[in-house]
């Protein structure tokens, strides 16, 4: 009874000498992360020492870009795995000058660095050589400063414009008068946008031209938060609000796992369970709602489909409530464990979840026969939105989105934690790398989903009364040593969510930096809608479901 | 009886049909009018139409009120909401307008997608520095009289989020509201609360006091000259619209 484990055979396993070896005299120094070995290496260099990790080694995914400044010096981090074998990493570690931080970009070799490396310039300041678009991505063009910095003035005034967004294509169509564009605003507030994201559209005619999703309405500044939050209890309401679509407890498990694996702690199995079936209802409330908004966005039913998902939805919740005493904001994990044990009477509460495991396969069957059997679904998402396989890991895209076009890739499998691993499922795949085939992979999760939580519950049921330990035994402050470095991931709703974090033996983290899947995911929208209608353009970021809170944290 | 009335209807229409023919369109004869079904209708076996209302009003169909008190239920009875969602507390308030909790049964459950179609405005999350011009302008274009409710911690003060450098303190920051509705987010059954309060309020003849923002929308010119300004000139235009934070004056 467990998970069937990747065919890694063909993915050689390298030791830190081995890559030290392969990268030669590129690298100045060694640090120790607890996650991977770092390598520092010089800021003009970083091209040649990706492409040579990526082409020898076969680290092909840049999971992470981590930005931070140091009394005397700035830093980025390029945290790299495989998507073959996701225990596999490396740190490359990059100093930059303090005067003058100019580091070289990594768009070369993987395009995910693009977005990474912009938001680094505008929330820590370090200039990146040959950037295709050196400029601000989640704060005004016009804001002065850069607030993550040492010497950031909270406190002064700042000026930000209201005004027309220019048609970049504009100067190319007066040079040579046979095309005609029209430059189109969709967003930040509309209904196909998901939230409050602005999307640049140049068509010609129907047909998309140019397409730049424009993000930063929704820069609630959580990574400023985090920072100036204790690790013991303060940091763990954040994430919640990081993937606000009810996947409150997968983020939860996001900080609870760095969190932990940095203070070495400890979870009791009972509430690794507790744990894992939480996480695996928050997946199912959120697959709903991405259903739903699709539906939205395809054939714009705002009464049968998008009233069945909420349904859904309620029912989760319901149960999340009972479990948790919160519809939306749990805040249930804590370092260690759980907050509290199932609630009294259990049998009420396992009677609530089967009930609700009993009527789903019924209701997946209401969503088939509407959505994924129907023609015009059909029509409108098969074979719209192509993210080839290739393109999807250069962006770093992860979760459903790199499962619908084939990528085999799912931390709750690859990178085992919780108890995931000692649980019977599959890791659901889908190879149309269409708008249709990431539909499928959601509804498929669901299904396995539903699988895991049932074998939790019959886990639940049968344990021993006085072996219920919910909680660890955990320190009423911590405080890792000074300097400890380290970055962790689980799988979120949407993809992969890294957190990356570094002590410096107060007990506040020195620097929180969050990787979210929706902004490596979201990056490849222009990728997908190029060339295409715009109704499949909007069929495509209804695909990516995105949450913008996540990608503009 | 049912046979009879119809009668009396087929009879109705034929005199009238004479009359006009007789270039006496306005002259109808009192007794022939259709009684039993009047009688039918006053004692009370055929109550299509006798609502409690009708029953207070009499058998006259007529109500003396002053017209502005009439638009003011009228507007309460019928709120047209504004699709806008921001943050978390925009999934509250989709389950709010969705099955289960259902907002159409208090007559405020249409959202619309345009502003200028709607007259509620809900604040569903975090304001911040790039989106309230934003926000300001999709109000601006919502025609009067429009009410707004504020959704959640984060449009009262900022809520969990009120010492980021980008976050706005508050949506009063930025436009009048109405009603607040706390919670972070506030369930769809509180929020509802807050509907029907805003409802109440109107009806009454109530709205939110018109104050000058902290933050308002002006041309770039018009902005005292100070070193931020000087250090923008370059990059803003004189007519640009621009809002300027004062983050040392915010609450």
């Amino acid at each position: 009874m467990s998970v069937e484990l990747p065919d890694t055979t063909g993915v050689a396993e390298q030791s830190p000498e081995e890559i030290a070896d392969l990268l030669g005299d590129l690298v100045i120094g060694r640090e120790e992360h607890l996650n991977a070995p770092g390598f520092v290496i010089k800021p003009d260099t970083v091209v040649e020492t990706l492409k040579r990790l990526r082409d020898d080694a076969g680290f092909d995914h840049l999971s992470c870009v981590t930005a931070q400044e140091y009394e005397d010096r700035f830093e980025s981090i390029y945290h790299l795995t495989k998507f073959d074998d996701r225990t596999q990493e490396v740190s490359i570690v990059v100093p930059a000058d303090k005067e003058n931080p100019v580091s070289q970009s990594a768009n070369e070799v993987f395009r995910t660095a693009d977005w990474h490396e912009r938001e680094a310039y505008d929330l820590v300041g370090i200039n990146y050589d040959e950037h295709p678009d050196h400029r601000r991505i989640l704060l005004p063009e016009t804001w002065q400063g850069h607030p993550l910095g040492k010497d950031y003035d909270q406190d002064q005034p700042q000026v930000v414009p209201l005004r027309e967004h220019q048609n970049p294509l504009l100067e190319d169509q007066q040079a040579d008068n046979q095309s005609e564009t029209m430059y189109l605003n969709i967003g930040p507030h509309h209904p196909a946008t998901h939230g409050v994201l602005h999307i640049k559209a140049v068509l010609d005619g129907e047909q998309v031209v140019d397409l730049e999703p424009d993000i930063g309405y929704l820069h609630r500044c959580e990574e400023q938060m985090c920072q100036s939050s204790t690790y013991r209890y303060q940091i763990m309401p954040y994430p919640d609000r990081w993937d606000y679509i009810s996947a409150g407890l997968l983020n939860e498990w996001a900080y609870a796992r760095v969190a932990e694996d940095m203070a070495d702690i400890e979870v009791p199995e009972y509430a690794q369970i507790i744990r894992t079936m939480g996480a695996e209802l928050c997946r199912m409330a959120a697959h709903f709602l991405a259903l739903g908004t699709f539906a939205l966005d395809i054939y714009g039913d705002f009464t049968a489909l998008f009233m069945y998902s909420i349904r859904d939805r309620e029912k989760v919740q319901n149960i999340l409530e009972d479990l948790t005493g919160q519809r939306l904001m749990f805040n249930y994990f804590r370092l260690g464990g759980v907050v509290w044990d199932l609630p009294e009477p259990r049998e009420d509460f396992f009677e609530n979840v089967r009930d609700f495991l009993d009527e789903l396969p019924t209701a997946l069957e209401e969503y088939h026969d509407m959505m994924t059997s129907n023609e015009i679904l059909q029509m409108r998402t098969v074979g719209t939105g192509v993210l080839p396989p290739e393109v999807a890991k250069s962006y770093g895209a992860t979760g459903p989105v790199a499962r619908g076009s084939g990528v085999d890739y799912d931390l709750r499998r690859d990178d085992p934690y919780g108890y995931y691993e000692n649980l019977d499922w599959d890791v659901v795949t889908e190879d149309g790398c269409d708008n249709y085939s990431r539909l499928l992979v959601r509804m498929r999760e669901v299904e396995q989903s539903a699988k895991i939580v049932e074998q939790c519950i019959d886990l639940l049921e049968d344990w021993p009364e006085d072996e219920r330990n919910i909680q660890a035994n955990v320190p009423r402050t911590i405080k890792p040593d000074d300097d400890t470095e380290i970055y962790r991931a689980v799988e979120g709703a949407k993809g992969e969510l890294g957190i990356y974090m570094r002590a410096d033996g107060t007990e506040k983290p020195a620097r929180f930096k969050i990787r979210s899947p929706c902004f490596s995911n979201l990056q490849t929208l222009p990728e997908m809608s190029n060339g295409e209608y715009v109704p499949d353009a909007i069929a495509s970021l209804g695909s990516l479901d995105i949450v913008l809170g996540e990608v503009d944290r | 009886m049912d046979n009879e009335s119809a009668g009396f209807g087929a009879k109705d229409r034929e005199t009238e049909h004479m009359s006009s023919d007789n270039q006496q369109p306005f002259v109808t004869d009192s007794s022939n009018v259709a009684t039993d079904t009047r009688e039918a209708r006053l004692a009370g076996q055929d109550d299509r139409f006798n609502s409690r209302l009708r029953e207070a009003f009499g058998s006259s169909p007529f109500i003396l009120t002053k017209f502005d008190k009439f638009m003011n239920w009228v507007r309460g009875s019928s709120m047209f909401m504004l699709q806008f969602g921001i943050a978390c507390c925009s999934i509250e308030m989709m389950h709010t307008y969705a099955v289960k909790h259902d907002l159409d049964r208090f007559g405020a459950g249409v959202p619309r997608a345009s502003p200028r179609q709607a007259d509620v405005i809900i604040i569903p999350g975090t304001i911040v520095s790039k989106f309230a011009p934003r926000m300001k302008r999709v109000y601006d274009q919502m025609p009067e009289p429009k009410f707004v409710i504020g959704m959640g911690s984060c449009t009262i003060s900022g809520g969990p989020f009120q010492e980021g450098y980008n976050v706005v303190k508050g949506a009063e920051e930025v436009i009048p509201v109405d009603i607040h509705v706390p919670g972070c987010p506030p369930r769809p059954e509180a929020l509802i609360y807050g509907v029907a309060k805003l409802q109440e309020r109107i009806s009454n003849g109530e709205s939110a006091p018109v104050v000058v923002k902290p933050y308002e929308l002006e041309q770039f010119g018009d902005l005292e000259r100070d070193e931020i300004v000087d250090q923008l000139s370059k990059e803003i235009d004189t007519e640009d619209l621009v809002m300027r934070y004062n983050w040392a004056d915010s609450p």
